[in-house]
């Protein structure tokens, strides 16, 4: 189909979310869980929201490279755009984690290194967020946030992954000393729900992105008024 | 609409599947919880009909100013 291009992957998207959605919630579960009960089928709503952020803004960090290699708007307004929505997606994460942590810990939020990390590394992003937001210079904007954002993902990714996990104590899984995701996958295998589920919200996310992407795209061209190419640079 | 009807034997059979030979713990004892996953699917599959409608619309703003 012409109308929507890409439709591929945005079925792909949106029917391995579907899968997720529902199996999620009638999938059988192990028995051992202890305190998370039920509770942890947020594994397959929680926790995708921010592997899939990681990777958009992985993304968006292979933008901001390629953007400083060779200046195109195309890579700008891509990076500019995924981190926008791995922001978004973070946020999503954020709050269903203190929705969950509001009834397992019974508190939405706790000094846990892990929690901690995630608040840092989300203001570091909200800093570039307001810097792109903040700066007319096009080209200037353009330089400056690319910049920014090469460094900011491994620092992000500094605070949210590696500092949690050579932590002494944390209570939150994944991280240090606490339960991680095989304990539970012995004999309920929810990694079939899981990485799908990763997956499928990834391509969703990413459908935003590029929907985004193309209307800054087309509003760039319509103000510079000349032949667009998507590889030119800022005037 | 082939396509349509091959994703709802998908996931008809992937229900099945999950129902087979399990007791029925208390989660879903009552069977309730089959309208709280039917309203999810509709709240997700009318977000992404508005999102197929807003890709349709840019598309054509795209090709209006070429």
């Amino acid at each position: 189909m012409k109308r929507i291009p890409n439709l591929w992957y945005k079925l792909t998207a949106v029917i391995i979310v579907m899968y997720a959605l529902v199996y999620g919630m009638l999938k059988e579960l192990p028995n051992n869980v202890g305190v998370l009960d039920e509770t942890i089928r947020n594994l397959f709503y929680h926790v995708p929201m921010w592997f899939g952020m990681i990777i958009i803004l992985l993304a968006a960090w292979i933008n901001s490279i390629m953007y400083l290699s060779k200046p195109s708007i195309k890579r700008d307004v891509y990076a500019t755009e995924l981190t926008n929505v791995g922001l978004l997606m973070g946020f999503c994460g954020l709050f269903t984690g203190m929705f969950w942590a509001t009834f397992t810990w019974g508190t939405p939020w706790t000094r846990d290194p892990k929690l901690m990390g995630v608040a840092a590394g989300m203001s570091i992003y909200m800093g570039y967020w307001l810097m792109s937001k903040s700066i007319s210079d096009n080209e200037k904007r353009a330089r400056l946030c690319a910049a920014f954002n090469v460094f900011i993902f491994p620092l992000f990714i500094a605070l949210i992954l590696i500092m949690p996990k050579i932590a002494n104590f944390s209570i939150h899984p994944g991280s240090g000393e606490s339960v991680n995701f095989k304990t539970y996958n012995k004999e309920n295998n929810l990694q079939f729900v899981f990485y799908p589920a990763v997956i499928g919200w990834t391509l969703l996310f990413v459908w935003i992105a590029e929907l985004r992407s193309r209307l800054s795209i087309n509003k760039i061209r319509k103000e510079n008024e000349e032949v667009f190419t998507g590889n030119i640079t800022y005037k | 609409m082939k396509k349509f009807s091959l994703v709802t034997l998908l996931i008809s059979s992937i229900l099945t599947l999950n129902a087979q030979g399990q007791e029925v713990s208390t989660f879903r004892s009552s069977g309730k919880i089959y309208v709280v996953v039917g309203i999810i699917a509709i709240i997700f599959l009318l977000i992404v009909a508005y999102l197929f409608y807003l890709d349709y619309k840019i598309t054509k703003l795209e090709n209006k100013d070429k």
